[in-house]
C-alpha cells in the first residue's frame, strides 16, 4: 500500500494516555438550566481533554489547535483532527461495575499522524498538514475506517485491533538468537498467542491530485460506495476503492477568473437518498443537485435562497451571508445552514425562505466593522443537529457555544472553559449584555475574547453527549448519570 | 553443513520459508505465501491440517497482496490437506478472508471457495459448506454478507430439496438487506443464481426479487438489476418474457436515473440476444431510439456504440436501421457533446456493410463527410481509422476528396498527440488510397513530419516510412523517399541530419543490400566527419545497425576505416559507440589500448536523456 506514515500503535499512545489521566483533573461539571429542561440536558458530565497534553508538552502550540470533531455512526468513537495533521480517536468506555463513574467516558483509543506538510514544486505552494475534515465510513467489519483530508489530499484510514501474536521461529530461539541450522531436526509452525490489545492505524488509500483549490468538505454517500470531496470551485465524486480516478460533478469555475463572484463553502450528501447532495455558497445560497438527472450537476434542481432585506443592507451584507456550513438533518427532510450571525433551518420542500432562523450572536451586528478589520468576520463556524433533529448547536466567541430547541424555541449560551466551570459543577448559562448596564454574571460585548472561538462541535448520534473543540481543548459534556 | 549431526539439510529451506511467513518485509512474506504448497508438502497433510491452517486462519492482519496470494493458494490446496475427504479444513481460513474489507481479497476468497465447493462430497457440502454460507449470509458486517451472495449458486444444484429451500430463503433475505452494498452484491449475482434454479422457482422466486431490485430506492442497485435481467430473460421461454421481464426492462430504459439508462444502453446487444428478434423489433427498437436521443450525453455515448444492431433479425435489419435508427444517427452527427460524436464515429462506418452500396452513398456518405470536418480531432481520427469498412462497400475514392483536407488538417494539428495518431494510420491509408494518390497528395506530409519539432513525431515518421516501403516496395522507395531522406544529410540543423541516420536505420533492411550499399552508405560515411558529436556517434550506431545488410567487402573496405577513426575521436561518447559498433560487428581484433580509458557510464546515460528531450 501507500508510502504514508507507518502504522502507529497505541502503545506509545498508552503511556501518553496514562499520564493524561494522572495530571488531568477530570472536569466533571454538571449543568442545570431551568429554562432548558425540555432538552433533557439538565445535567451534564463535563470532561476536558487537553490536546496539547497528548503531544507530551504542556504548552499549546499552533499545531495543537483542533480543526475538526466527528462522532462515528454509533457514537462509540469520536475522532478529532488538528492543525498538526494528527488524528486522535477516542473510544467510549464500556460500563463496568467497579468504576461506575467512568461510564461513558471517552478515552484515547488511537493516535496517528494522518497528513504531513508537503510542498507542491510545480506551483511553489506549501500544503499544510491541517486536517480540514474527518468522516467515518459505515462499519463493514471489525475494523473502523475514516476519511481525513487536508487542503489537497483525502486519505482512508483503517483502525484495527490486534490481540494475538504469532510465536515460534525455526531459525531463532525464544530470545531471538540465531540457531545453528544444523540442529534443525523438525519444522515448527508458528502458534498464535494472546497479547495485550494493540490498536493500529494504517493508511489504506490516498486520493490525491484531484483538487486545484482547497478542500473544504468531504461527505460519504449512503450507497457506501462513493464519497465526494469539495473545494472552492469544484466537487469531485470518488469511488472509495479507486484512487486514480474521480469524476468532476460540479464545476463553477468561470472561464475568466475575473468573473468569479462566488465560491463553494461546504457540501454534503443526503443521509439516505444516494443521488441527492447539497452545496452552499459564499453568497448565502444552497443548491440541491440530483445526480440521476445528468452526469454533470452544474445545473441544480433546487436553489434555496432568502431574498435580501434591502433595509438591512450594508457593506458587510454579502460577507456575513456567506454560508460556513450546511448539514442535512438525520431524517433528510431539513437542512441547517450557518452564516456569520445566524443558524437557519430549511425545509427541503420550500426553497423561498428558511423555516426557522436563530440568532447566534446578534449583539455583534454593531461590531462588524472591527470584526472585519481583524478578519474575524471570515471565521467559519460549523453547526450540528442532535440525534432527533430537535436541537441545533453551533459555536460563538469567548468559548461560548449556543443551543436552540426547535420545539420550545428556547435557546441557551454555554461556555466551554476550565476556569469558569468547576469539576462536576453545574454548567451555568451565560449571558452577554449589550447596553451600558451590566448585571452580575453577565459579560459585556466589549470584553468578549475573540481569539477564543468554538468553530467545531459534534453531537452523539443517539445520546445527549456533545464534543466541543475550544482551540486546543476538547470538552465532552454529557447527560448526568446518577 | 555436515551430515550426521542430527540436522536435516532438506529441512533448512522449508524452515526459512516458514519463518519468512512473518518476516517484516512484505515481499518476503509474499514469496513465502506463494510457496505455501511447498511448506504444506514438507509438513505433510496431518500437520498442514492441525497446525498450518489454524495459523493461517488467524493471519488476516496482513497486507492485501499477501492476503490475496493466500486466498488464491487455498483454492488449490485440496491435495495438500489430504484430498477431497478433508477439503472442509480449508473453509475456516477462507471464511475469515471472505470478511476482510478489501474487495479484491474477498472476491478471491469467494472464487477459491467456489472452486473447492466442487471438491466437497454432497454430504460434506451440506455438513460443512452450506453452514459456512449461512454463517456468512447472516454475518454482522456487510462484507461477509456480500461474500455469501457469490456462494449460493455453487452449492444449490448439489443439495437436498430442504436445503435448497433454505438457500433460496437466505438469498431472498439478502436481496432486501438494509445495506445497499449487500443488495448490490445480490443484484449482481441474481442472474447467476437464476441459472441454477429450477424454472418454476425462477418464475416464483427470482422474478419478484428481480422486480424488487430493479425498483430499489438506490440507483446503484437498480442498474445492476439490468444485467440480471439479461441473464433471466435468456432462461425464460419466449412466451413468458413479455409478462415477466419486459415490463421491468422497459421501466429501466426509462428510469429517472441516467446511470440506469446508461446500463441499458451499454448492455443493449446482450439484451437483444436474450429477448430474441421479435421483442427486439417491437419493443427494444423504440427504446433504443429514445436512448439515442437521451438528455444525458453519457447515455447517448453508450447507445451510439450500439447503432449497428448486430442481433436484429437478418431480414428486417436493413429496414429497421434505415427507418428507425438512421434518423437518430443523423442527429447524433451534430451532437453537442464530443464524446457522443466520437463514439458514433468509431462505429458509423460499420453501418455501410449492413446498408449496402446505394444506401451508403445516399445516406451515410454525407454523414461521414460531416464527421470528417468535425471540430474535434478525435472524431475525425475515428472516421479515418475505420475507413476499411467503407472501402469494402463503396471504395474509398468516393471519400478521397474530403479525406484529404481532413488528413492534412490533422497532420498539421497543433497538438502533437493528434499528429502522432494520424501518422499511425498512414500505412493503412496508403494501402487503401493506392500509390498514385499517395505520391500525389500524402508523400509530402510524410516527409514534413521528418522535420517536426517534436522528437516523438520524427521518430514515428521514421517508422512510418519503413511501413510504407514494406507496402510499396524498394523500387518505390528508391525513387520517392530515399533521395529526400538523403538530401537532409546536408541540412544545417543537426537534428535533421540525425533524422537521416535514423531513417537509414529503419529503411536499410526493407530497402535491401543494393540500395543500402549504393545510396545510403556513402552518405553515412560522409557524415562521420560531421562537426557535431551527436551526429558522429549516431553514425557509429547507424553503421552497426546497417552492418548486417552490407556485404563483407564493403564492411572491410569502407566501414572499418571509418569506425576505426571514430574510435579515436576526441569525444568520449563517439569513441564509446564506435567501439561498441566494432565489437558488435566482430570486425576486428580489438587492440587492448582502446580499453585503457574508462568510460563513465553515468555521463553517457545522462547524455541520452538530454538528447531525447531536445526539440
Amino acid at each position: 500500500t501507500s508510502a504514508a506514515a507507518p502504522p502507529v500503535t497505541s502503545q506509545t499512545c498508552q503511556t501518553l494516555h496514562d499520564s493524561l489521566f494522572q495530571s488531568m483533573d477530570l472536569d466533571r461539571g454538571t449543568w442545570i438550566d431551568s429554562a432548558f429542561l425540555s432538552l433533557r440536558f439538565s445535567e451534564l458530565d463535563t470532561r476536558k481533554i487537553n490536546n496539547s497534553f497528548l503531544r507530551d508538552h504542556s504548552y499549546a502550540t499552533e499545531a495543537d489547535i483542533i480543526s475538526t470533531v466527528e462522532f462515528n455512526s454509533t457514537g462509540e468513537l469520536l475522532a478529532t483532527g488538528d492543525k498538526g495533521g494528527r488524528v486522535v480517536v477516542f473510544q467510549r468506555e464500556q460500563e463496568s461495575k467497579n468504576q461506575p463513574h467512568r461510564r461513558g467516558e471517552y478515552n484515547v483509543y488511537s493516535t496517528f499522524q494522518s497528513h504531513e506538510p508537503e510542498f507542491d514544486y510545480l506551483k511553489s505552494l506549501e500544503i499544510e498538514e491541517k486536517i480540514n475534515k474527518i468522516r467515518w465510513l459505515p462499519q463493514q467489519n471489525a475494523a473502523y475506517f475514516l476519511l481525513s483530508t487536508n487542503d489537497k489530499t483525502v486519505k482512508l484510514w483503517k483502525i484495527s485491533e490486534r490481540d494475538k501474536r504469532p510465536e515460534g521461529y525455526n531459525l531463532k530461539d525464544e530470545e531471538g538468537r540465531i540457531r545453528d541450522p544444523t540442529t534443525i531436526t523438525s519444522l515448527r509452525v508458528p502458534v498464535l498467542r494472546p497479547m495485550d490489545l494493540m490498536v493500529e492505524a494504517t493508511p489504506r488509500r490516498i486520493f490525491s491530485n484531484a483538487h486545484t483549490y482547497h478542500i473544504n468538505s468531504i461527505s460519504v454517500n449512503s450507497d457506501y460506495e462513493t464519497y465526494m470531496s469539495t473545494d472552492d470551485l469544484r466537487i469531485n465524486l470518488w469511488n472509495l476503492e479507486i484512487t486514480n480516478r474521480s469524476f468532476n460533478i460540479v464545476d463553477i469555475k468561470p472561464a475568466n477568473m475575473e468573473e468569479l463572484t462566488e465560491v463553494i463553502t461546504a457540501a454534503e450528501f443526503h443521509p439516505n437518498q444516494c443521488n441527492t447532495f447539497v452545496y452552499s455558497s459564499s453568497k448565502g445560497s444552497i443548491r440541491l443537485c440530483d445526480m440521476r438527472t445528468s452526469a454533470l450537476c452544474d445545473n441544480h434542481s433546487k436553489l434555496f435562497e432568502e431574498p435580501e432585506d434591502p433595509s438591512n443592507r450594508s457593506f458587510f451584507s454579502e460577507i456575513i451571508s456567506s454560508i460556513s456550513d450546511v448539514k442535512f438533518s438525520h431524517s433528510g427532510r431539513y437542512l441547517m445552514t450557518r452564516d456569520y450571525l445566524t443558524v437557519k433551518v430549511w425545509d427541503i420542500n420550500m426553497e423561498s425562505r428558511p423555516l426557522e432562523t436563530y440568532q447566534v450572536h446578534d449583539y455583534l451586528r454593531s461590531k462588524l466593522c472591527s470584526l472585519y478589520e481583524n478578519d474575524f468576520i471570515f471565521d467559519k463556524f460549523e453547526c450540528v443537529w442532535n440525534g432527533t433533529d430537535s436541537v441545533l448547536m453551533t459555536g460563538s466567541y469567548n468559548n461560548f457555544f449556543r443551543m436552540f430547541d426547535r420545539n420550545t424555541k428556547r435557546d441557551v449560551t454555554l461556555e466551554a472553559s476550565r476556569e469558569n466551570s468547576k469539576p462536576r459543577a453545574i454548567l451555568k448559562p451565560r449571558k452577554v449584555c449589550v447596553g451600558g448596564k451590566r448585571r452580575k454574571d453577565e459579560i459585556s460585548v466589549d470584553s468578549l475574547d475573540f481569539s477564543k472561538k468554538i468553530l467545531h462541535t459534534a453531537w452523539h448520534p443517539n445520546e445527549n453527549i456533545i464534543a466541543v473543540a475550544a482551540t486546543n481543548n476538547l470538552y465532552i459534556f454529557q447527560d448526568k448519570v446518577n | 553443513m555436515g551430515t550426521g549431526t542430527g540436522g536435516d539439510d532438506s529441512l533448512y529451506p522449508i524452515a526459512v520459508l516458514i519463518d519468512e511467513l512473518r518476516n517484516e518485509d512484505v515481499q518476503l512474506r509474499l514469496n513465502s505465501i506463494k510457496k505455501l504448497s511447498t511448506i504444506a508438502l514438507a509438513l505433510g497433510v496431518e500437520r498442514t491440517r492441525t497446525e498450518l491452517l489454524p495459523f493461517l486462519t488467524d493471519t488476516i492482519y496482513d497486507e492485501d497482496e499477501v492476503l490475496l496470494a493466500l486466498a488464491e493458494q487455498l483454492g488449490s490446496f485440496t491435495v495438500l490437506v489430504g484430498g477431497p475427504e478433508f477439503v472442509h479444513c480449508l473453509l475456516p481460513p477462507l471464511e475469515s478472508l471472505a470478511t476482510v474489507e478489501e474487495t479484491v481479497v474477498r472476491d478471491k476468497a469467494v472464487e477459491s471457495l467456489r472452486k473447492i465447493s466442487q471438491e466437497h462430497s454432497p454430504v460434506d457440502l451440506e455438513v460443512h459448506f452450506v453452514p459456512l454460507v449461512k454463517r456468512l449470509a447472516s454475518g454482522d458486517w456487510f462484507t461477509s454478507r456480500t461474500s455469501a451472495c457469490g456462494l449460493f449458486g455453487v452449492c444449490y444444484p448439489r443439495v437436498s430439496s430442504t436445503v435448497k429451500a433454505e438457500i433460496r430463503q437466505h438469498f431472498r433475505t439478502l436481496c432486501s438487506d438494509d445495506t445497499p452494498m449487500v443488495r448490490r452484491a445480490a443484484s449482481s449475482k441474481l442472474g447467476e443464481f437464476a441459472k441454477v434454479l429450477e424454472l418454476d422457482y425462477v418464475k416464483s422466486d427470482i422474478i419478484p426479487l428481480f422486480t424488487a431490485l430493479a425498483s430499489d430506492e438506490q440507483d446503484s442497485v437498480r442498474l445492476l438489476a439490468v444485467e440480471a435481467g439479461v441473464s433471466i430473460a435468456a432462461l425464460l421461454p419466449q412466451e413468458d418474457l413479455e409478462d415477466l421481464v419486459m415490463p421491468t426492462l422497459r421501466q429501466a430504459a426509462e428510469d429517472k436515473s441516467w446511470r440506469v439508462r446508461y446500463m441499458v444502453a451499454d448492455k443493449f446487444s446482450e439484451l437483444q440476444k436474450a429477448v430474441g428478434p421479435e421483442i427486439t423489433k417491437n419493443d427494444l427498437v423504440p427504446a433504443f431510439q429514445n436512448l439515442l436521443k437521451d438528455c444525458e450525453a453519457e447515455v447517448r455515448t453508450a447507445a451510439a456504440n450500439k447503432v449497428k444492431g448486430e442481433v436484429l433479425p437478418e431480414d428486417s435489419r436493413e429496414t429497421i436501421i434505415m427507418t428507425h435508427i438512421l434518423p437518430c444517427v443523423k442527429e447524433l452527427v451534430s451532437d453537442t457533446n464530443q464524446h457522443v460524436k466520437s463514439a458514433l464515429a468509431s462505429v458509423i462506418m460499420g453501418l455501410s456493410t449492413i446498408l449496402g452500396k446505394d444506401n451508403t452513398v445516399e445516406h451515410l456518405l454525407p454523414l461521414f463527410l460531416v464527421q470528417l470536418k468535425d471540430e474535434y480531432p478525435e472524431v475525425r481520427l475515428n472516421i479515418i481509422s475505420n475507413l476499411d469498412c467503407v472501402n469494402e462497400v463503396i471504395g474509398i475514392r468516393q471519400l478521397s476528396q474530403s479525406l484529404l483536407p481532413a488528413i492534412v488538417e490533422l497532420a498539421e494539428d497543433a497538438k502533437w498527440r493528434v499528429r502522432l495518431a494520424i501518422i499511425e494510420y498512414m500505412p493503412l491509408l496508403a494501402g487503401q488510397l493506392g500509390v498514385e494518390f499517395f505520391d500525389e497528395k500524402l508523400n509530402s506530409l510524410c516527409m514534413a513530419w521528418l522535420i517536426d519539432h517534436v522528437y516523438a513525431i520524427r521518430e514515428a515518421a521514421t517508422c512510418n516510412l519503413m511501413k510504407l516501403v514494406e507496402k510499396f516496395g524498394a523500387e518505390w522507395a528508391q525513387n520517392t523517399i530515399v533521395p529526400k531522406v538523403l538530401g537532409m544529410a546536408n541540412d544545417s540543423n543537426y537534428l535533421h541530419r540525425m533524422t537521416t541516420l535514423f531513417c537509414i536505420n529503419a529503411l536499410s533492411e526493407v530497402c535491401g543490400q543494393e540500395i543500402t550499399t549504393k545510396h545510403m552508405l556513402p552518405v553515412v560515411l560522409k557524415m562521420s566527419t560531421d562537426q557535431v558529436a551527436n551526429v558522429r556517434f549516431n553514425v557509429a550506431r547507424c553503421l552497426q545497425k546497417i552492418g548486417p545488410v552490407l556485404d563483407s567487402s564493403a564492411l572491410q573496405a569502407e566501414v572499418k576505416p571509418v569506425l576505426e577513426k571514430l574510435a579515436t575521436d576526441q569525444d568520449m561518447d563517439v569513441k564509446y559507440f564506435a567501439l561498441e559498433a566494432i565489437s558488435g560487428m566482430y570486425l576486428f581484433n580489438l587492440p587492448t589500448y582502446i580499453f585503457s580509458e574508462t568510460f563513465s557510464f553515468s555521463s553517457i546515460l545522462f547524455f541520452f536523456f538530454s538528447f531525447s528531450l531536445s526539440p
